[in-house]
């Protein structure tokens, strides 16, 4: 099917998405002085990275028609993790880090291989396994926040100058993530399975795919990621904080829900997620910045989640 | 094809009359400036407080004031972003009641290296000269009043003593709680104290943990609890085993319902302290920073009341009248 650019954005999921993004940048640019300058969206963009890069383990996730609740919680787990062993157990920085992406990545694999292999529904393996991780976090932290990071942890939040704006690292980490997830998914064999998967298990393990296989590795990588976001987070903070994280488990399923994903798997773009994360940080930001009291963030939040998800089912219904 | 464009047209009106709504008068004050005031949680009665004591104190002296919030308690992301959205709004001062006090300094540093006052409210950062001035109670005078009253008021009866605290790792609560064991004359270990549990300032945990206490202790007869809503929590617990009059609750926060239940007996006695005047006097250091340059510093007391209405010897104390005129929430 040939299409021109144009004609294939509007005809993606990403199309409704996108324009709520601009008319809400279009408004805020309006209404304050501050809210179209380069720091400002670097600052937004830095505000979005951590939720952004859970919800990019989440999209995956979901696109296989499951959902993960414990994505905050294996992150804040991966945080102090990598920042205790750094400060308190005197481990080189690096290895700390990849202990803490191997937690990540092991608690991912549990979650897959209990959908799996017991046939659990995700929802409940991952609800335990939310309150599993938080004790553990809580356990093996003693209630404390690390402070003084070696600087190799606090790296991603360093900042380099394009024109007058300093960029994180971080922040350019984020986004090569999700052009490299956008990739995988839409243009190799493997993003192709994900989708078939998603759209109806019985027919894709027909067809060949291992599903059980195909569904752990998701799961297992879904993992990896969120131990990335771990990484973002203590740099973003300085600090390995065993409180994170508690509420971004919803905000990631928040950031893909806006973004177009179906939540009924099989449908969507993981660029939409970015989009859908980056919809709540100018929300957040651009009301800050009008001087409004942030329990309306909440508000608008809500009420865009619904109406995003009212959307997907009336498209559904029209293209059946 | 229609449906998803209509819908992304559906979506983008909302977020138009959504914000417009919620929006009202925000641009045209950038002259006049600004001060941030960042709680905790925004439904916390002694937040809600603050922020009116911040609003008037704003009001009064030309200022503009900005708020947020944690979404929890303990949420340190979102005070970090409110953080950085309000230097980046352009703010004279923040005045912040940090939920995390070590997680919290990185962003503080920043914030003041960009020239910003920051105050901490209520609540230190450690270290506490991580931000310009502290705005708070004494809370370690607040657990002392409250332990030589109960001292006083046992009157020599051997003391079984259940304290309630908040949570492990949380400044205050340990301030208050060494306060009350200090004022009492023991030291942590003491034989007298047969249970501890946290809390975390909730009403419900509060009956949950004294229930716990009971089954382990039944013999309890002095309760200490790290605020009010704990303490009739506490209360409830021990009504429901018939001994609600032989125990002596003790609390620490002076909220209006707190005050009231001080009154009618239910708790014997509290230590009140002012949030309204803690966010008034920050906004007014913040108002003489935009005016002069002169950055305030140090700890500023704001002040705390033992109220009851079962005075004892030897402790300096005001009644319920006092306590209902100066509550909050």
């Amino acid at each position: 099917m040939e299409a021109t650019l144009p004609r294939r954005l509007i005809s993606t999921p990403v199309a409704g998405p996108l324009a709520a993004l601009v008319l809400a940048c279009a408004f805020f640019a309006l209404r304050t002085d501050q809210f179209l300058t380069g720091p400002n969206f670097s600052l937004i963009i830095q505000q979005v990275m951590v939720v952004g890069t859970l919800a990019i383990g989440q999209t995956l996730i979901i696109l296989t028609a499951g959902i993960d609740l414990s994505n905050g919680a294996i992150m804040a787990f991966g945080g102090i993790v990598m920042t205790k062993l750094a400060v308190d157990s005197g481990l080189p920085p690096v290895l700390a880090i990849v202990a803490g992406l191997a937690v990540c990545s092991g608690f991912g694999l549990v979650n897959g291989l209990l959908v799996t292999r017991i046939s659990l529904p995700p929802f409940i393996v991952t609800l335990g396994m939310l309150n599993v991780v938080f004790a553990l976090t809580h356990i093996y932290s003693n209630e404390q926040t690390v402070t003084d990071l070696p600087p190799v942890l606090t790296f991603l939040g360093q900042t380099f100058q394009v024109g007058q704006t300093n960029v994180t690292y971080g922040s350019l980490l984020t986004i090569l993530l999700f052009l490299l997830f956008a990739y995988l998914l839409g243009s190799t064999a493997w993003g192709r399975h994900v989708y078939a998967l998603g759209n109806s298990p019985e027919v894709a393990r027909l067809t060949g795919i291992r599903t059980r296989r195909l569904t752990i590795g998701v799961y297992t990588l879904a993992g990896f990621v969120y131990g990335i976001a771990a990484l973002l987070l203590v740099s973003r903070t300085g600090v390995g904080d065993p409180q994170a994280g508690q509420t971004d488990n919803l905000d990631s399923i928040t950031a893909v829900v806006l973004g177009g994903t179906s939540l009924f798997g099989g449908r969507g773009l993981v660029i939409g997620t970015l989009v859908g994360a980056l919809i709540v940080g100018v929300f957040r930001n651009g009301l800050q910045l009008m001087g409004v009291p942030s329990i309306y963030q909440t508000l608008i939040t809500g009420i865009l989640v619904i109406l995003a998800v009212a959307v997907d089912q009336l498209s559904r219904r029209r293209n059946r | 094809m229609n449906a998803k464009i209509s819908a992304g047209l559906l979506v983008t009106a909302l977020l138009v009359t959504g914000c417009g709504g919620g929006g009202g008068g925000g641009q045209s004050s950038s002259a006049t400036p600004k001060v941030g005031l960042i709680t905790k949680t925004e439904t916390n009665p002694f937040f809600v407080k603050m922020k009116e004591g911040a609003q008037k104190s704003a009001q009064a002296n030309g200022m503009e004031l900005m708020t947020a919030a944690g979404k929890f308690d303990g949420d340190n992301a979102s005070q970090i972003t409110a953080i950085e959205n309000m230097v980046a709004a352009g703010v004279k001062g923040i005045l912040i009641t940090p939920s995390d006090t070590k997680a919290i300094v990185p962003a503080i540093k920043k914030a003041r290296d960009a020239g910003v006052l920051v105050i901490a409210l209520d609540t230190p950062t450690e270290p506490q000269d991580a931000t310009d001035a502290l705005f708070a109670t004494d809370n370690l005078k607040a657990g002392e009043l409250i332990g030589q009253y109960a001292k006083a008021a046992m009157a020599g009866k051997p003391a079984k003593i259940a304290t309630l605290d908040l949570a492990p790792g949380i400044t205050v609560g340990q301030l208050r709680h060494d306060g009350f064991l200090k004022g009492y004359g023991i030291a942590e270990g003491d034989p007298s104290v047969v249970c501890s549990q946290d809390t975390r300032g909730d009403q419900a945990k509060g009956q949950t943990a004294m229930e716990n206490c009971l089954q382990k202790a039944p013999d309890i007869n002095l309760v200490y609890t790290i605020n009010e809503p704990a303490a009739l929590g506490a209360y409830t617990a021990l009504k429901a085993k018939g001994r609600e009059k032989d125990v002596l609750i003790v609390s620490v926060d002076g909220g209006c319902t707190g005050t009231k239940a001080v009154k009618s007996g239910e708790i014997a006695a509290t230590s009140q302290q002012y949030p309204l005047k803690m966010a008034e006097d920050g906004v007014k250091a913040v108002s003489e920073f935009a005016k002069t340059g002169k950055k305030t510093s140090g700890y500023t007391d704001t002040g705390v009341t033992l109220i009851t209405d079962k005075s004892v010897s030897g402790v300096e104390a005001k009644d319920t009248a006092f306590g209902l005129a100066n509550c909050w929430g």
